[in-house]
């Protein structure tokens, strides 16, 4: 188990001062003008030898997203935008970093601007999140007037920060969609190629990042790679905050150590599973968008990127969402794919009509109202969706759906056996026998 | 995708107060020139704040002169994204999470409570109170079931608790925004399973804890 002293989200719960003097005592900006008197190349190559994988979803090597931004160009500037549209069904950890320690993340986009040669920054907080973004922007205000950043602040670098916000569109959360939003427009998704890395917000280059990718960048630096590469498996180092619902006793958001098993995730940090493990039938280990994992295959699985992709799911936020015996999982799923339904931007048409044909096939068989061939349909429309649109949204609802049939098949035939098996004055209206 | 269109009745102007508009130029500032349009949802937002929690015709054409955009566009933002209110709604606008982590932790007893209480979703009660809607995801997943009610999370709801906060509201009485089962934030009920080393067993007795909150 990870130590306290380990801990870089030590005011993860709110018990201390979220203000710059509370940051202050807990070691945000010790020495920032020193991390940045290293030099840019340093920062990065010390993030690559971390082995931070994206805190986003993604989980791709955040360092070497830093190294491909261009050379700074003085009539294209380039732009730090962070990712904190957090609206992953499931994922409730950035709130905590944006109301509770706001400072380090205010410290952290000083320090990846400065590695990427970017003076601005904005922070694209999700709409509903008010009271985090009037605690960010409290926390910006502060370190604006302590000297932390602004034109000419302590740290040597001119830098500024701007808290920016949405209206509640998930799909806001993909960066180019983000990056349309930002600049005054419905959220929908770009092609790619252009990268943001050359082409991003406002046609310069950007890079966007997840708010906890960033707000660990300060403390990284200050202790080093090997102390963050030294938790964790290979390949996938370092500490992750867990956002655990569902059916557990205690349900909460807790720092620990990549790679941790399952089993000990629940039993030290969420009293249990609800009615004991015998009791556990699923679990989503990240978020609504990858496929749930089985109660037999997960409990003693390790909790990071490669284990759970093994597994045919994933880490993506680090999202838990744990399903006991008394779900009805056809209904969760089913709730899942509405939620898609209702994000579909509307601009890639298997998306678009996909999402609500799956929800629609979906509530049916919630209640058997079904063919068995139904099944194999509905999987092979979501294959259909699946990599067929501009962004991962498509993927995204297609993947749980797929999960669904892979482990839970059995549930649905049964639903619809024993609607079948009873007398219904509702059904499709019979054809005739010829 | 939903539809959502405006209001057929709808207000004869929109003006900014003096704070608000002081407010929008401030925001304006934020982005390079030329690039105002990026202030488009912030104002908004704000023209929404202003007029009872929903966006009238009115507001969307000031703001697309504000900022110097087609009118169109500006409706395209304010359709787009859901939190924009294009009817009215009561005093007391609550917005239910129904997606499936507040799904398991029991907000169905949630939308009972709201149908019961306050009827269909989307229709204002008689008393001009409150109005619901069943909202994706808000992000407060440790603390499920939840609502947001304007511009305040309510977490850890129960049946019974959910009504007493309805009934406060409604008599003006004081609320306790946040957990109503006592928790700070996300932190597991009962007892810290980590940093406890700063903060203690209960969050309130260790040497890093903030002594001034309650």
């Amino acid at each position: 188990m990870l130590d306290d002293k380990d801990r870089i989200f030590t005011n993860l719960y709110g018990y201390g001062d979220w203000g710059l003097k509370g940051a202050m005592a807990r070691g945000a900006w010790d020495n920032t003008k020193g991390l940045i008197e290293k030099g840019k190349d340093w920062i990065i190559e010390e993030m690559k030898a971390s082995g931070l994988r994206g805190r986003g979803g993604a989980g791709f090597p955040t360092g070497l997203k830093w190294s491909f931004m261009p050379k700074p160009d003085p009539l294209r500037p380039s732009y730090l935008v962070v990712n904190a549209d957090e609206s992953e069904p499931g994922t409730c950890k950035d709130r905590e970093i944006m109301r509770n320690d706001p400072h380090l993340l205010i410290e952290g986009c000083m320090i990846a601007s400065f590695a990427m040669g970017a003076h601005a920054c904005y922070v694209y907080l999700r709409g509903e999140y008010i009271l985090e973004r009037e605690h960010l922007q409290a926390a910006v205000d502060q370190a604006y007037a302590a000297g932390l950043v602004g034109k000419n602040n302590k740290n040597g670098w001119p830098f500024d920060i701007y808290v920016h916000h949405g209206a509640g569109a998930y799909i806001c959360g993909e960066e180019t969609a983000l990056l349309e939003s930002l600049e005054g427009k419905k959220g929908m998704p770009r092609l790619k190629p252009p990268f943001p890395a050359n082409m991003g917000l406002y046609g310069c280059p950007t890079t966007v990042n997840n708010v906890e990718s960033i707000a660990v960048a300060p403390t990284i630096l200050r202790r080093g790679a090997a102390w963050f590469s030294s938790f964790g498996a290979k390949n996938n180092a370092g500490t992750k905050l867990f956002c655990v619902s569902g059916h557990v006793n205690t349900p909460c958001n807790v720092e620990e150590a990549m790679s941790l098993p399952f089993r000990e995730l629940i039993d030290r940090h969420c009293g249990g599973i609800r009615g004991g493990w015998d009791n556990l039938l699923a679990v989503i280990p990240g978020g609504s968008s990858v496929p749930c994992v089985p109660a037999h295959e997960i409990i003693d699985a390790a909790m990071d990127f490669d284990t759970l992709r093994g597994l045919k799911s994933g880490l993506g936020t680090a999202a838990v969402i744990v399903l006991d015996k008394s779900t009805d999982i056809v209904r969760a799923i089913t709730r899942i794919s509405y939620f898609y339904k209702h994000e579909s931007c509307g601009q890639c048409t298997p998306c678009r009509e996909g999402t609500g044909w799956m929800w629609r096939v979906l509530t049916r068989m919630c209640e058997g109202r079904a063919q068995k061939r139904e099944i194999d349909m509905l999987l092979e429309v979501s294959t259909q969706i699946e990599g067929h649109t501009i962004c991962a949204l498509g993927d995204a609802a297609a993947w749980p759906v797929q999960g669904l049939i892979r482990h839970f098949r059995h549930e649905i035939e049964k639903r619809i056996d024993d609607y079948s098996a009873n007398p219904h004055n509702d059904t499709v209206a019979p054809l005739a026998a010829e | 995708m939903s539809v959502r269109r405006l209001a057929e009745e709808q207000p004869a102007s929109f003006e900014f107060t003096p704070e608000n508009l002081a407010w929008a130029n401030a925001q304006i500032a934020k982005y390079p020139e030329g690039r105002q349009a990026s202030a488009v949802i912030p104002l908004l937002w704000q023209a929404q704040k202003q007029h009872n929690y929903w966006l009238p015709k009115p507001a969307i054409e000031k703001v697309a002169d504000m900022l110097d955009m087609p009118f169109i566009r500006v409706l395209e933002i304010a359709t787009f994204y859901t939190m924009f209110n294009l009817e009215p709604v009561g005093r007391f606008f609550i917005q239910m999470c129904g997606t499936t982590p507040c799904m398991l932790r029991g907000s169905d007893e949630i939308k009972a409570v709201l149908a019961r209480r306050v009827g269909e979703q989307k229709m204002v009660s008689a008393d001009g109170n409150f109005a619901w809607l069943e909202v994706e995801c808000l992000g407060a997943c440790c603390n499920a079931p939840m609502v947001q009610i304007n511009d305040d999370y309510y977490e850890d709801l129960t049946a019974e608790n959910f009504e007493k906060l309805l009934d406060d509201l409604a008599g003006g009485r004081p609320v306790h925004v946040g957990s109503q089962m006592g928790r700070r934030s996300s932190e597991p009920a009962g007892k810290l399973t980590t940093l406890t080393s700063f903060y203690g067993d209960d969050g309130r007795s260790g040497p890093a804890s903030d002594k001034t909150q309650a």
